[in-house]
């Protein structure tokens, strides 16, 4: 729901908010140019509105009324021989420094801003403008406090794609400002159309005047006790005409002044309501509050920026996403399907299983795991959920909450629960997610409809078979054909290999491949293969299987080719095509970016661990380093003479200052020694550097990798630091298989 | 157009049923390089006392008090233009108007105002003062500040 509320408007206003707040950005640095470059200089401390007033009216003797600006430039209006004129005034000496006119510039900006030059009409859609800005900050606030993990994390470190990390960081930045602006625009347009009472009546035209003439303003002791600071306006009376008065008004509050006895006939100060009105007004226009202006025409800037990042965001889930055909509304649904996905890839099982369930009859809705809303299913027989797992059991995006809110429930739903798990058993905590959802909803009583069944590596046939039993449960048959929706493909060529390890009975290779060619149109269309670097995922459908493996990425789009590292799997599909390929045979191939897997953007220093052929992304890493930034490379192999994968180029980029150090351990020579215990030997070092606030990259196999945290942990201990903190910083990333 | 003559035959003290004819009220704005004016067109006797409103040309009462004279006089009374309210006129065009004016404000003293007001601008009270005679309809009468010229024609 929070999303919708958050993607619809967002869409619908988004070209009308670029409008919007590109010229808000504009006209908000007018005040500040209008304070730096229009006000000749600030008046003496002390200077009184008399003795300006006198200044004045030496050299333009006909001034009819004098205002200040909020800025403190200063205008005098007279009439001169029958003919009027406006003069900005220099008011240390009373001259006139130029002819004073409203820029034309600024007046069809700010018809543009506020009307779309539509008059009410266009007031009234920038007002609906304003809403959605406001919808659009507040739902964008809760669901960043939803992704980060709560409102204490806001500011923490983001993860995932590019596009998503950049509209938040940018979002929770320019949210204030966003928040202010648009809740102003909405005070200011109520005011307009008279929504709202309008400030506290003035003070009336004075009855009773002396109806004598000729005190001079420079006497009139309420003159003199106001400092220029103060004024807004003063009026003088009509010339000849006796019954008329001067008309001061202050930031004070504002009255009449006696033409003839200099006294002051009425004043009522600026009530509260009036000061309101004001601030507001100040706070949206920066007049007044110059820098406040330009920091929030700044923050405006952040608007087109999310609508821009926003709509590719949305293209980009679209895309990532299967539709869900003839999705019923949770409350009329029999069956709910809930997701928790990480990639996406369980959505398109849940496409499945929705579309098998609809031509059963059933009426299906089908949401993702963090919008589960138990007292919404009012018509629900059953509650299904399919629940991926992501690293060590965590919960995946989709699914953000769920337990939470399980564990909340006062009572188990009366409906019954199936949970199937989505894992790899190659990792330990297969389905570890799944499973705890299986636990949490027993323990709270919840009737389960059939045990929770898994899904290794996205088995269709497994799929099938739990479809069976599902049926069986709800008393019809139920066919799930599901075929794993693999993003399009493009051919890769091999232009080199270099083979290692034949010796070892384990061939593996460095295999390069030629980048694909994509037309410039479908890369527009997002088509191609995409952008990469070093550390991405390079995904391979097999001939003969309908699952991607993946391979972490050796060489960046810059490299100019792309590069793995690849060794054989006893047993293995995939890794055996791609070992019997020659230089011009081609392999099907499609980028998955893994954002969170490469060096951070700054000069902290960078350690490289990794084994085997998890060597490949970090020494795509190497490769792009630039020399200055240092990064050290601790790498473990079988035998130098076997599986030294980049062994020449790692002596090449230690020369030219890519790699700062080349640390190796070999595990089947008379050494037999492992990359943790090379680390070990270097704990000092390795201690100083992270306490510098290096950054730690490992990829390998998963033993290794808990080899390596193993050690890092007895290595950081004497500082207090964990390599559990460093994850939660992102200064420790892990790639593992 | 709304008859002029109840209104003015009250606040004028004219006893006898007045016998009215169609007057037109030509405004013609100068380009003066603003948003849309504010215009408020009413009578007064030779001594300035406000007898009556013709025409408020802007919508939004808010604004009204920058039409000092005319608010001054009516201290700000909306009552006053209750259906003789129209829209702002924009620079460089016209306002015309026609309605029915007592026979007897003309060559009786009394004198047609034009109260102006522009945003961001200077307010313009009694942009306009012509008085009302025959002998002066259809003669153009140049504004201070954003009329280019008034005409009556009887």
């Amino acid at each position: 729901m929070l999303r919708i509320l958050h993607k619809v408007p967002g869409l619908i206003a988004a070209i009308l908010i670029v409008v919007i707040t590109l010229s808000g950005t504009v006209l908000s640095v007018l005040p500040a140019w209008e304070v730096v470059a229009e006000v000749p200089s600030r008046p003496e401390a002390g200077l009184s509105v008399a003795t300006l007033v006198d200044r004045i009216a030496i050299t333009y003797p006909g001034v009819e009324q004098i205002k200040r600006s909020p800025s403190g430039k200063i205008t005098a209006f007279y009439f001169d021989g029958g003919q009027p004129g406006a003069e900005v005034i220099d008011p240390a000496t009373g001259i006139g420094v130029g002819p004073y006119q409203r820029s034309g510039f600024a007046r069809w900006m700010t018809n543009l801003h506020r009307s779309l030059f539509l008059d009410d009409a266009g007031r009234w859609a920038v007002a609906a403008d304003a809403v959605s800005l406001l919808t659009l900050s507040v739902s964008g606030l809760m669901l960043t406090a939803r992704r980060v993990g709560g409102w204490r994390h806001f500011f923490s470190r983001l993860r995932g794609p590019l596009t998503g990390r950049l509209h938040v960081e940018v979002a929770r930045f320019t949210v204030v400002g966003l928040l202010l602006s648009s809740v102003t625009a909405l005070f200011m347009v109520a005011s307009t159309f008279e929504l709202i009472p309008e400030a506290e009546n003035p003070p009336v035209f004075p009855r009773v005047v002396s109806e004598q003439t000729g005190a001079a303003p420079g006497t009139m002791a309420l003159l003199r006790d106001t400092p220029v600071s103060a004024l807004r306006e003063l009026t003088f009376p009509y010339p000849g005409d006796p019954t008329d008065v001067f008309h001061l008004i202050t930031y004070t509050g504002e009255g009449y002044i006696d033409q003839g006895t200099g006294e002051v006939l009425i004043w009522a100060n600026a009530g509260l309501w009036q000061r309101v009105n004001e601030t507001i007004y100040m706070l949206h226009t920066g007049q007044g509050a110059a820098l406040l202006g330009v920091i929030l025409g700044l923050m405006a800037l952040g608007a087109p920026f999310m609508a821009v990042t926003g709509a590719m965001i949305w293209l980009q889930s679209r895309r990532a996403r299967p539709r869900i055909k003839g999705n019923t509304p949770a409350g009329q649904a029999d069956t709910i399907v809930l997701v928790g996905s990480e990639g996406g890839s369980t959505w398109g099982f849940a496409a499945t299983l929705h579309r098998a369930l609809q031509e059963a009859g059933h009426k299906v809705h089908t949401g993702a795991m963090s919008g589960f809303r138990p007292e919404r299913y009012t018509r629900a027989a059953q509650v299904i959920v399919l629940a991926a797992t992501y690293g060590d059991g965590t919960a995946p995006t989709s699914a953000k909450g769920f337990l939470d809110r399980l564990a909340a429930l006062p009572q188990a739903p009366v409906m019954s629960l199936a949970v199937l798990g989505f894992g790899d058993r190659q990792f330990p905590h297969f389905c570890a997610y799944g499973a705890e959802v299986a636990r949490l909803a027993d323990q709270k009583g919840w009737t389960s409809l059939l045990p929770m069944g898994t899904i290794d590596r996205q088995s269709p046939q497994e799929f099938a078979r739990w479809g069976h039993a599902l049926g069986e449960a709800l008393g019809h048959p139920l066919e799930l054909s599901h075929s794993p929706m693999i993003p399009q493909c493009q051919a890769l060529t091999l232009v080199s290999r270099r083979d290692y390890g034949s010796d070892m009975q384990t061939p593996s290779a460095i295999l390069r491949f030629a980048l694909p060619q994509t037309g410039r149109i479908a890369r527009l269309m997002g088509r191609g293969f995409g952008k990469f670097s070093a550390g991405d995922l390079l995904g391979i459908v097999p001939e003969g299987a309908s699952v991607p493996r993946f391979y972490s990425l050796a060489s960046g789009q810059a490299d100019g080719f792309v590069e793995i590292c690849v060794s054989r799997h006893p047993g293995g599909l995939c890794s055996g095509q791609l070992l019997a390929l020659k230089p011009g045979d081609s392999m099907q191939g499609f980028l998955r970016p893994n954002p969170d897997f490469r060096p951070q953007a700054n000069a902290k220093p960078v350690i490289l661990i990794g084994a085997g052929t998890g060597i490949g992304p970090l020494a795509g890493f190497a490769r792009s380093n630039r020399p200055g930034r240092e990064m050290h490379l601790y790498f473990g192999a079988r035998h130098p003479d076997s599986d030294l994968f980049y062994g020449e180029e790692m002596q090449d980029w230690q020369g030219d200052g890519r790699l700062a150090s080349v640390t190796t351990a070999f595990s089947r020579t008379e050494t037999r020694s492992y990359v943790q215990d090379a680390l070990r030997n270097d704990a000092a070092r390795i201690a100083r550097l992270i306490n510098d606030g290096a950054q730690v990259l490992v990829c390998g196999g998963r033993d290794m990798a808990a080899g390596v945290a193993e050690a890092l942990a007895d290595i950081l201990a004497p500082t207090g630091l964990t390599p559990a903190l460093l994850k939660a910083e992102g200064h420790y990333v892990e790639d593992t298989y | 157009m709304k008859t002029l003559l109840a209104t003015l035959a009250l606040t004028t003290a004219l006893s006898a049923p007045a016998l009215a004819a169609p007057v037109t009220l030509t405004t013609n704005l100068s380009n003066y390089g603003g948003d849309g004016a504010y215009l408020a067109l009413y009578v007064t006797d030779s001594k300035g006392v406000y007898k009556g409103s013709l025409w408020m040309a802007g919508g939004k009462a808010k604004y009204y008090k920058h039409l000092s004279d005319w608010n001054r006089a009516t201290g700000g009374n909306t009552a006053e233009i209750s259906g003789i309210t129209g829209a702002s006129v924009g620079a460089g065009r016209q306002l015309k108007i026609t309605l029915d004016l007592a026979d007897a404000l003309f060559d009786a003293g009394y004198e047609l105002h034009i109260d102006a007001a522009v945003e961001d601008f200077r307010d313009s009270p009694s942009e306009v003062v012509v008085p009302l005679t025959r002998a002066g309809a259809n003669k153009p009468v140049a504004g201070r500040h954003y009329i280019q010229d008034f005409t009556y024609g009887l």
